[in-house]
């Protein structure tokens, strides 16, 4: 049983691939494979930044809202003839701005995450529609062509995704502020006890999601090609579905980038991609996607159930059977 | 030998709200020297040692620690001034490893780079945990560890500080007699190092076993000090119980009856309880003495429905509740619970008093065919249940309980389950910051409803105040009843020689 809840991402990610690849022959490709990868970029860079939030045993609701705000305001920059290099500049500042925002709120005034980052959801997307006067916005070339660039064979935004993979996780893994992000997210009194300055952790980490944020939003754009009023929508929800399909916990303390984040992602966007190939109804989708989602909440909070239950308190030292 | 002491307190006081709980305190400790710190539940030890720890300040006294004046203004200076204090809580990660642990705040870098120096912190724990004799890897992670290993990693924790005073509470509790020996050979290591120990533990073998000095608190006053050689079980037991101030009790009009309300029969739970067996007669006021972590409260829990247990049967009146019933179907079989946790578990402290007053009995008033509530019997039984707990009349039902003193708000959990007309009422440390006036009040409800034919099982820490109100007295320890005490045997040293916890023979 608890071999069963430990591996259960890697168990439900074959389950899915396996169930796929023998629905339908196009699904076992390489070229399907790799396409999946490069639809997973965008995604995947807000669900790098959400698994640090979630690590934390935070939330950030607010990553479709900052995307579609940087996004909103780099579409006007283009519009009115700025370079794109500023442009994507402007994006990634408005991405750190807005975490910090949200960091002010939570880290030094104390307010819930949940709170403030659902605040800022409606806010930040309201803001975005009026500066584009909701409005789409077609972006130009140099954008798309960001999308469709290639460096050494391999898709720029995949390129992106697995350097932000690689980055993300070596500082969890091998830095001091990725094992006190653990410790923070394990218990927060306890690792004030230790010394840890609780307050700047958790700040950074709504500064790191909204820079993850900002840049999923370019790779998302350079893709779509056009600022949708929609754009960004529902973001929040696919980034903690992928992190915690990848394992993360919404208890904090638990989770990988590597290979969870990953796998969560891939897993998601594997999905989407088999029923497309397979003709499904489109309103399915979402719930086979709630379906697939709903089974990673309930084996986190299963291994919850059963971490506590490991860990109670004992009165007095019986030997284990009995 | 240092002939410097590594701690003096001098004149230590502390009070709370305008209760004095520790007065005058001074006793100093040698480096390399252990001292055991023995006193009832309450006594004062846990106050004198966060004030130690830096948790708390005393209002007046002065700690000298290696010759300097310490005054830590929270723990990270007492953890710098080299004062670790290990809590019967751990507080381990159990998701980071143990090397990661020990090092959390000071992970050793690559030169200037952000990078862990991997190699460097696996070596120093290696180190570390080789110089305490533990052979475990340093990149284990500690929830894969057993209770007696993660004890040491924070004992190994406190080296890795640089702790020269170390205060370790309750540390075997949950050690097997394996497990406690190799504490026992880690500790005299440190000992041989000249690291000073205060052991606070209620085992006297254990603090036998391995302490020089002892001091014992009785009502946060130092009642007995010296080397633990002057001192054998029964004079420790007799200096901890002493003679306090004695109280007033109610007059006791009805008596016990031999007929059986609540019925225990073996009950057992794997490392909470075992073996419980008892029985609470109608118009009896039963009562439950242990020492803290004795297990009474789990037990209270346990035959609540709020916590399983593995083995075992528990009867109400003629009928065995079955394993699977929760609190509420506990509630309809005549069980009330009164929890240890006024405040978290026993209220809904914004809610109002009649709101909190109503809150189990509501069903009762919700008898029109839409399952409205009669606002007309709802108000007139909150009224007669106020009058019946004699709560204050200075406030409106409309008033937020969390206004309320202590004992008023016990006396509002008591007219909540009261409304619920129980027949067995579990009563868990119902007087514990309560003033002595309220006390009286809440000491003769419980006798008026034993009088009126429910049993009462009644946990308390205060040897006190049970031998006061109740016909009989069980005592636990280490999740086992250990005494069965009539009335005409109640005794103060007896019952505490039977609550304190005895050596585990393997």
């Amino acid at each position: 049983m608890n071999a069963l809840l430990r591996y259960a991402s890697p168990i439900l990610f074959v389950v899915v691939i396996a169930t796929f690849g023998v629905l339908s022959p196009k699904f076992m490709t390489a070229d399907n494979a790799l396409n999946i990868l490069v639809q997973s970029a965008p995604v995947g860079i807000v669900t790098i930044g959400m698994t640090f939030v979630l690590l934390t045993a935070s939330v950030d609701l607010s990553v479709g809202a900052i995307m579609f705000l940087a996004a909103g305001i780099a579409g006007k920059m283009l519009q009115a003839d700025m370079s794109l290099s500023v442009a994507l500049g402007t994006m990634l500042v408005i991405g750190v701005a807005s975490g910090g925002i949200n960091a002010a709120f939570i880290a030094r005034l104390r307010i819930a995450p949940f709170v403030v980052t659902l605040a800022f959801l409606f806010i930040g997307r309201g803001v975005a529609l009026t500066i584009t006067q909701t409005r789409a916005m077609n972006l130009p070339e140099g954008f798309l062509r960001l999308g469709s660039a290639r460096i050494g064979g391999v898709p720029l935004p995949l390129l992106i995704f697995g350097m932000m993979l690689l980055i993300a996780h070596a500082t969890l893994t091998r830095t001091p502020f990725g094992r006190q992000l653990y410790a923070l997210g394990h218990n927060p009194v306890t690792a004030r006890k230790a010394g840890l300055n609780t307050s700047l952790l958790l700040a950074s980490v709504f500064l790191i999601s909204g820079f993850c944020a900002a840049l999923g939003a370019i790779l998302s754009l350079a893709q779509l090609g056009a600022v949708s009023p929609k754009f960004g929508e529902a973001y929040e929800f696919k980034a903690i579905a992928a992190a915690v399909l990848g394992g993360a916990s919404l208890f904090g303390g638990r989770g990988t980038v590597l290979p969870g984040t990953l796998l969560g992602v891939v897993l998601i966007q594997s999905v989407e991609a088999g029923l497309v190939i397979l003709n499904a109804d489109p309103y399915l989708y979402p719930i086979i996607t709630a379906a697939i989602i709903f089974i990673a909440v309930l084996i986190d909070s299963g291994r919850n159930t059963l971490l506590e239950r490991l860990n109670r308190r004992r009165i007095r030292n019986d030997s284990a059977q009995a | 030998m240092n002939a410097m002491p590594a701690i003096e307190f001098s004149g230590i006081s502390k009070s709370f709200a305008g209760v004095r709980v520790l007065r005058g305190i001074s006793f100093k400790l040698g480096a390399g020297r252990t001292l055991g710190l023995v006193g009832e539940n309450g006594a004062g030890k846990s106050t004198l040692m966060n004030i130690l720890g830096g948790n708390l300040l005393p209002d007046t006294g002065l700690m000298v620690l290696g010759g300097t004046p310490y005054t830590p203004q929270g723990p990270t200076d007492a953890a710098r001034a080299g004062v670790a204090f290990i809590h019967q809580e751990l507080n381990l990660f159990a998701n980071l490893s143990i090397a990661e642990n020990l090092f959390l705040s000071a992970l050793p870098r690559l030169g200037s780079l952000p990078w862990i120096d991997r190699k460097a912190l696996h070596d120093r724990t290696a180190t570390l945990l080789g110089q305490v004799g533990l052979a475990i890897a340093p990149d284990t992670l500690v929830e894969q560890l057993s209770a007696g290993e993660r004890q040491l990693v924070e004992i190994v924790r406190a080296l890795a500080l640089e702790a020269r005073l170390i205060i370790l509470d309750e540390p075997t509790t949950s050690l097997s007699v394996r497990e406690t020996e190799t504490l026992f050979s880690l500790l005299r290591r440190l000992q041989a190092r000249g690291i000073a120990l205060i052991y606070i533990s209620h085992l006297l073998e254990h603090v036998r076993e391995l302490c020089h000095d002892l001091v014992i608190l009785r009502d946060g006053e130092v009642v007995a000090q010296g080397s633990i050689e002057t001192y054998d079980t029964p004079a420790i037991i007799s200096a901890m119980v002493g003679r306090s101030l004695t109280r007033l009790y109610p007059e006791r009009r009805g008596t016990s009856t031999t007929a059986p309300l609540l019925e225990v029969r073996s009950l057992t739970q794997v490392h909470i309880v075992r073996d419980i067996s008892f029985t609470v007669h109608r118009g009896e006021v039963l009562g439950i003495f242990g020492l803290m972590g004795a297990g009474r409260s789990e037990l209270a829990r346990i035959l609540f429905g709020l916590d399983t247990a593995q083995h075992g049967e528990v009867r109400m009146g003629d009928r065995v509740i079955n394993r699977g019933e929760g609190p509420r179907e506990r509630m309809v079989r005549g069980l009330a619970f009164l929890t240890e946790d006024r405040r978290h578990e026993g209220l809904c402290l914004e809610a109002s008093i009649a709101d909190n007053l109503a809150l189990v009995s509501l069903r009762q008033h919700a008898r029109t065919p839409l399952r409205l509530l009669d606002r007309n019997t709802w108000q007139r039984a909150i009224s007669t249940v106020r009058a019946a707990v004699r709560l204050t009349e200075k406030v409106s039902d409309a008033q937020s309980v969390q206004t309320l003193s202590g004992g008023n708000q016990q006396k509002v959990i008591l007219g909540k389950w009261l409304l619920a007309k129980p027949e067995v009422l579990i009563l868990d440390e119902p007087t514990r910051g309560v003033d002595v006036g309220a006390r009286f009040e809440l000491y003769q409800l419980i006798l008026d409803l034993a009088d009126r034919g429910a049993g009462v099982l009644m946990i308390s820490s205060e040897i006190e105040e049970l031998t006061g109100l109740c016909d009989r007295i069980l005592v636990m320890s280490q999740g086992e009843i250990r005494g069965n005490f009539p009335r005409a045997e109640f005794s103060r040293e007896h019952l505490l020689a039977a609550a304190l916890p005895r050596e585990a023979h393997a």
